[in-house]
């Protein structure tokens, strides 16, 4: 009787100190959480207020202005960017599927894999300034001049990485006995891999090309020595291109109110897209778990 | 422990295991197994957990080579045809003898693309075959009724019997000889676990079944032969009746009546 006393009492001393303990970790965490949560969402509100302010219909409709100008839009770059970030996204994203599968269905456990996947880790947290760098030298050197295509290939150098980490880890996340069960059926292996364990792991790999998407959508350092910018509304590929981030870059030094007043805008429309592709990936991973 | 077991001479042999090791890395799992299934019957392996009776099944479909470090030596004959030996692409020894597993694993695609997925890997069937096939293995697996409203759902929205009867129909539509089933009613309630009992009975008229089960009431209700296997050997395999009336061994005896294991 007295033992079970004993017990009962050291186990309430015992769960009163966890109580303290479980109370103070749950405040350092809220803090934590609120610190993090203030600074974002302050940038978030500073975006929409400064930017919403800069946007009319010549935003979409007019190129770049002069300095001091009356109008003026930032046409020319957004559609540098669309052209730029979907044609290095379209570009990257097989590149990195498929490497991907080659680590997680074909290489692990192998030399080749290993070494791969750690070359992939330094892409992955090379700084992009050095990507841009890197293209710079071997291509818009070579072919001297700036262009979109050296800008394109420079943003595709940051999806690869990206695409190739989440695919491999969306892919190990597939249980063996998925596999297994293809197998059993007679499945070649090529054919396991595209109709079923890819096919799992949809929802995963198609969240982070749309991460890869959101990152480069925002990259200004790779850029600055690729496709350089353009102050006219081009198409072309060939020729030096604009873009948003640079745009922001270049107009938000400037001492010239209406550039920063489009840098704003600028600013809201990248936001904005990044938010958005980032609520797509979120709902489509949803769907699916 | 080296036994030899002779079957009956009313049946005949579809596959016949002669001299079977298996290795994990260095880890010796079977000790040379010899054994002979008979066709179209339903053979039972039973034992405690760790005693090597999933890993036996594995080896039929050559399964365990998708691991590396897992190896097996000896020979196994399905018609005459080692297959552990044999030239042929494993693909169509897999397709040959089926497996269903302890969980079920609906691929991620419709219930009525989890049956034709396997059925389109070795034959091109018009539209109305597939249909008819994709029915066929449905109510075999006694399934169709639950399902034919709803074939277009994906797979994985079914409820877990559902989902391992679905395994099961995939497993014979693409119409294997031999019918590998692992465990498949550790998951189940007792309802669906009657469904697949009946199921394996009626399959047995035009497959070999072999079943891993850890319910002996299991393997003494559905199965003609019953091998009892003890840490990598294979201690008694017999009739299914009299391995459960009368054991030959004391081993097996202990374990089926509860004593151990």
């Amino acid at each position: 009787m007295s033992a079970f006393t004993h017990m009962d009492a050291r186990r309430t001393a015992l769960h009163r100190k966890r109580k303290v303990i479980n109370a103070i970790s749950l405040t350092l965490a809220l803090a934590a959480m609120a610190f993090g949560l203030f600074w974002l969402s302050w940038i978030l509100i500073e975006t929409i207020r400064l930017g919403v302010g800069g946007l009319a219909v010549t935003v979409f409709t007019e190129s770049t202005p002069p300095p001091l100008a009356e109008t003026g839009g930032l046409a020319n770059a957004i559609v540098g960017s669309l052209m730029m970030v979907s044609l290095a996204t379209a570009l990257g994203t097989p590149i990195g599927v498929m490497a991907g599968v080659y680590l997680a269905e074909y290489g692990k456990r192998t030399w080749l894999g290993t070494v791969t996947g750690f070359i992939n880790d330094i892409l992955l947290s090379a700084p992009s300034i050095v990507i841009g760098l890197f293209i710079y030298s071997v291509v818009v050197a070579t072919t001297k001049t700036f262009s979109g295509y050296a800008g394109v290939l420079a943003l595709a150098l940051i999806v690869i990485p990206v695409v190739v980490r989440t695919t491999e880890n969306m892919l190990s996340l597939i249980p063996n006995a998925l596999r297994e069960a293809a197998y059993a059926l007679g499945t070649p292996k090529w054919k396991v891999i595209a109709a079923v364990t890819l096919k799992a792991a949809r929802a995963g790999v198609i969240t982070g090309i749309l991460l890869a998407l959101a990152r480069i959508a925002g990259e200004t350092a790779p850029l600055l020595f690729t496709a350089l910018s353009n102050q006219f509304f081009t198409a072309d590929l060939g020729e030096p291109m604009a873009s948003l981030p640079v745009t922001i870059f270049k107009f938000a030094m400037s001492p010239y109110q209406n550039w920063q007043e489009l840098a704003w805008a600028g600013v809201f429309l990248i936001t904005m897209s990044v938010l958005a592709l980032n609520i797509l990936a979120r709902v489509l991973f949803r769907n699916k778990y | 422990m080296d036994i030899r077991v002779d079957l009956p001479t009313s049946e005949r042999v579809k596959i016949s295991v002669r001299g079977l090791n298996f290795y994990y890395g260095s880890f010796l799992a079977l000790k040379n197994i010899n054994l002979d299934i008979p066709e179209r019957k339903v053979t039972a392996f039973i034992g405690p957990s760790g005693c090597g009776k999933s890993t036996l099944l594995r080896v039929f479909n050559r399964m365990f080579e998708l691991y590396p470090e897992q190896r097996a030596e000896g020979s196994i004959s399905v018609d005459g045809e080692d297959i552990l030996k044999s030239k042929r692409d494993v693909t169509l020894i897999r397709a040959k003898i089926g497996m269903v597993f302890q969980k079920p694993t609906p691929f991620p695609m419709s219930i009525y693309d989890n049956i034709a997925f396997g059925v389109r890997l070795f034959e091109t069937l018009p539209r109305v075959e597939m249909d008819e096939r994709v029915e066929w293995a449905l109510k075999k697996a006694a399934l169709w009724g639950e399902v034919k409203d709803k074939l277009n759902q994906n797979g994985a929205s079914l409820s877990g019997g559902q989902q391992q009867r679905l395994c099961i129909a995939r497993g014979i539509a693409i119409k294997p000889e031999v019918l590998l089933l692992d465990e498949p009613c550790s998951a189940l309630d007792p309802i669906s676990t009657g469904k697949i009992e009946e199921l394996i009975h009626e399959l047995k008229a035009d497959y070999t079944v072999m079943i891993v089960t850890h319910n002996m009431q299991q393997a003494a209700r559905c199965s003609d032969y019953t091998a009892y296997m003890y840490l990598g050997d294979l201690v008694e395999f017999g009739p299914t009746s009299e391995l459960f009336m009368k054991p030959k061994k004391k081993d097996t005896e202990d374990y089926i009546t509860g004593r151990f294991g």
